[in-house]
């Protein structure tokens, strides 16, 4: 007999340090019994944080925790019928295993022959039978790991927490105990709450899967819902391989966007400004010309099931998996099928572009020096008198191996009949008017295509040069 | 290869001139002199002397007693105190740690004699207090030996490790007794060891002190002044059997937590 009631529920939880670091906020989440939940997201996205609060070991700045309908926030964590797994095991280095596992039974009062009975039972489930004299130091990683699970279950808590348990094991031991994590959670029917940055991870084991960055929630849903159908770049980016591109509706369930026209099935308005993700498995290798979009393979490596093939196509990258291996050089054609194409409303239509960097470490773009350079945007690096870049800790930068990615808001950029005077060239391709401005998509000659918000109506078809001044650009850097 | 390894072993040759020199040879000539009387013949006669003579024998339990106080205060008031330093989320935790640690730097007679100043000032004349004077002495001589081992392991302890007790069940002060308290025995075994055997030899404390009471330290000091080599490098011999002991004892303790961060 099931319970549909939420065993836990999280309501506006913001926690901010004393030093004003917003860890999480305005964070919301309803956990039904017996539910295996993953909190996903990268190193400090406010992720063992959250964990921590329903730990109790840390309080929330503002909200409420309520477990079974009542508050929970200011309860200490020894009060709490929740227990946790510690990243690191925590395991109390002066006690052997029975003393360690028994820990939070001797707390209860528990009499000794039942504690004696239920240690034995739980070292069973976890694979360590008559480990109960050994001390911890004389156990390897996964067995501490084991003994670190087992010291929680023992106290049959209404929530487990799992604070990123499989961090430290090797690979192989991982999926093991990820699969053994997954037949216990069953086995037990006890509520899972578990921590991870590892993607793969989080979509083998969850039932409910929260994607968090920056402390704040970008999409909670089912494994399936958060690859198929990710709601934002940064969950797309951040889940499984993804080609993500800038782009724009061209017409009912057709999308432009990384230099071609593809047909979609999501029905966006036309002219709506788009974040287009493609999955490189569902890219398809074509003749040159059978493709939406043609290019020139850049690199092959291979995966053992698959070949993960680099396309350039104009300015874009396309990442391809594909069974068939292909040459770099080779000229080959992409098509995707318009299922697997998947449409975002984009929030903010900043261009994006990568710029180059010259051997004298200035940056480069169409052919033009821009008046900046590297040393400005790395914190802290400089030029060694012998041509050398080296970081804020003195070790040699690899110009070759870092991209620089340019960010100009469409506001920022000016049309100009000049073209000369452009930084780059090309013609309007799409225009709509907004109300108070128009926006224009200007489909350059070297395959990038550039946002820009002008008051004027200019023409479809204008030949048009793009003024970007470099202080309204932003730079980030990518490795 | 082989002269790789030549060269490695080669590295040793200084430590081991040194060893000999400086610690099994000295060890030899005590234990030749603990064990001949004065013509350089064999006898136990300093060894049977030391512990039939009342005298010897009263000092050494005395030795213990002042040793035994001496350790007992100082833990009392460094483990509070170790704990606090290395509890403080102050950013001038170091600064204060090292209060504690200067009085090491200053000299000690001065240090010594000050206290002797002090001590004078409240009590009128040293001599009615002979052993409570040897326990302030010691005390303030030796605490800071007693106050880093301990909070060297106490910060070094894992924070996790306290959760995971409150994680299950265990309120602060069951957290503490159950984890905190034992994981900081290496701690406090290697305080006691940094300062109850100095305690028990460090005569010059009392000298200054004006004290009149004897311990181990002004034995040996005594028989080596009167020319007694062999009395007194029994009497030596006597502590260092005492320290291996020790040693011993408290080994067991230090292996259990091998990852305590004990200072000696």
């Amino acid at each position: 007999m099931e319970q549909r009631e939420n065993i836990i529920e999280l309501k506006h939880i913001t926690k901010t340090f004393e030093d004003g670091f917003h860890a999480v906020e305005d964070f919301n989440l309803e956990v039904k019994r017996g539910e295996f939940v993953t909190f996903l997201g990268p190193s400090g996205c406010g992720k063992t944080t959250t964990l921590r609060m329903i730990a109790g070991f840390d309080v929330p700045t503002e909200g409420e925790i309520l477990l079974n309908g009542k508050s929970i926030t200011d309860l200490p964590p020894n009060k709490r019928p929740i227990n946790t797994v510690f990243q690191r095991y925590a395991l109390f280095p002066h006690m052997n295993i029975f003393d360690n596992i028994a820990f939070g039974l001797k707390q209860k009062k528990i009499p000794k022959d039942v504690i004696e009975k239920k240690v034995k039972k739980v070292l069973e489930l976890v694979d360590l039978e008559g480990f109960e004299n050994r001390r911890v130091s004389t156990l390897s990683g996964g067995q501490q790991q084991r003994v670190a699970i087992a010291r929680a279950v023992v106290n049959e808590p209404e929530i487990l927490l799992l604070d990123e348990p499989l961090g430290a094991l090797d690979l192989k031991m991982r999926k093991e105990m990820q699969l053994e994590l997954k037949a216990m959670h069953k086995e037990l029917g006890i509520t899972f709450i578990y921590v991870t940055h590892d993607q793969e991870e989080a979509l083998t084991m969850s039932d409910k899967i929260v994607v968090m960055s920056e402390g704040r929630t970008q999409q909670i849903g089912t494994p399936e819902d958060i690859y198929n159908e990710p709601k934002n770049a940064f969950v797309a980016d951040f889940i499984g391989d993804s080609n993500i591109f800038n782009g724009i509706m061209t017409g009912h369930l057709k999308a432009r966007f990384c230099g071609g026209e593809f047909v979609c099935v999501d029905d966006v308005e036309e002219g709506t400004h788009i974040t287009a993700v493609v999955r490189p498995e569902d890219v398809v290798l074509t003749a040159p010309e059978e493709g939406t979009i043609k290019g020139v393979v850049t690199s092959v490596i291979f995966k053992g099931i698959h070949y993960e093939i680099a396309v350039a196509s104009g300015k874009n990258e396309m990442v391809i998996q594909s069974v068939k291996a292909a040459k770099p050089g080779d000229l080959v054609g992409m098509k995707v099928d318009p299922d697997n194409i998947h449409i975002m409303i984009a929030e903010d239509h900043t261009n994006i572009f990568e710029v180059e960097i010259n051997r004298n470490h200035r940056l480069e773009y169409n052919g033009t020096v821009l008046d900046t350079s590297l040393t400005k945007i790395i914190r802290g690096s400089r030029r060694t008198e012998n041509g050398m870049l080296i970081d804020a800790a003195g070790e040699e930068i690899d110009p070759k191996k870092i991209r620089i990615m340019a960010a100009i808001r469409p506001e920022d950029i000016r049309m100009t009949d000049h073209q000369d005077e452009g930084l780059v060239q090309g013609y309007i391709s799409n225009l709509i008017y907004k109300g108070d401005h128009y926006s224009y998509v200007i489909h350059t000659d070297i395959g990038q295509d550039f946002v820009v918000d002008d008051e004027d109506l200019w023409n479809m078809e204008d030949q048009v040069g793009l003024i970007m001044p470099v202080d309204k650009m932003t730079f980030s850097v990518r490795r | 290869m082989g002269k790789i390894s030549f060269s490695r072993k080669s590295l040793g040759i200084p430590y081991t001139l040194f060893l000999v020199l400086f610690v099994v040879a000295p060890l030899l000539v005590l234990i030749y002199y603990a064990f001949t009387n004065g013509q350089g013949q064999f006898t136990f006669a300093n060894l049977v002397g030391f512990f039939t003579n009342p005298n010897t024998l009263g000092t050494l339990f005395y030795s213990v007693a002042v040793a035994a106080t001496t350790t007992a205060v100082c833990l009392l008031l460094a483990y509070p105190t170790a704990y606090i330093l290395a509890k403080s989320k102050l950013k001038a935790k170091s600064v204060i740690v090292m209060t504690f640690i200067m009085p090491m730097w200053i000299n000690f007679s001065l240090r010594i004699t000050a206290l002797k100043e002090i001590l004078t000032l409240i009590e009128g004349n040293l001599a009615y207090y002979p052993f409570l004077n040897a326990v302030i002495g010691m005390t303030y001589d030796f605490l800071p030996f007693m106050i880093l081992p301990i909070y060297n392991t106490i910060v070094k302890l894992d924070e996790s490790l306290l959760e995971a007790a409150r994680d299950l069940g265990a309120n602060e002060t069951e957290a503490f007794l159950k984890v905190t308290l034992p994981l900081s025995v290496p701690g406090i075994v290697s305080g006691i060891a940094m300062v109850f055997l100095p305690a028990m030899t460090n005569y010059v404390v009392l000298d200054m002190l004006y004290n009149s009471t004897y311990i181990m330290g002004s034995l040996i000091g005594g028989y080596f002044a009167a020319y007694n080599w062999n009395g007194g490098s029994m009497i030596a011999l006597i502590l260092l059997a005492i320290i291996c002991l020790f040693t011993l004892l408290t080994r067991g303790a230090e292996e259990e937590n091998s990852r305590g961060g004990a200072l000696l």
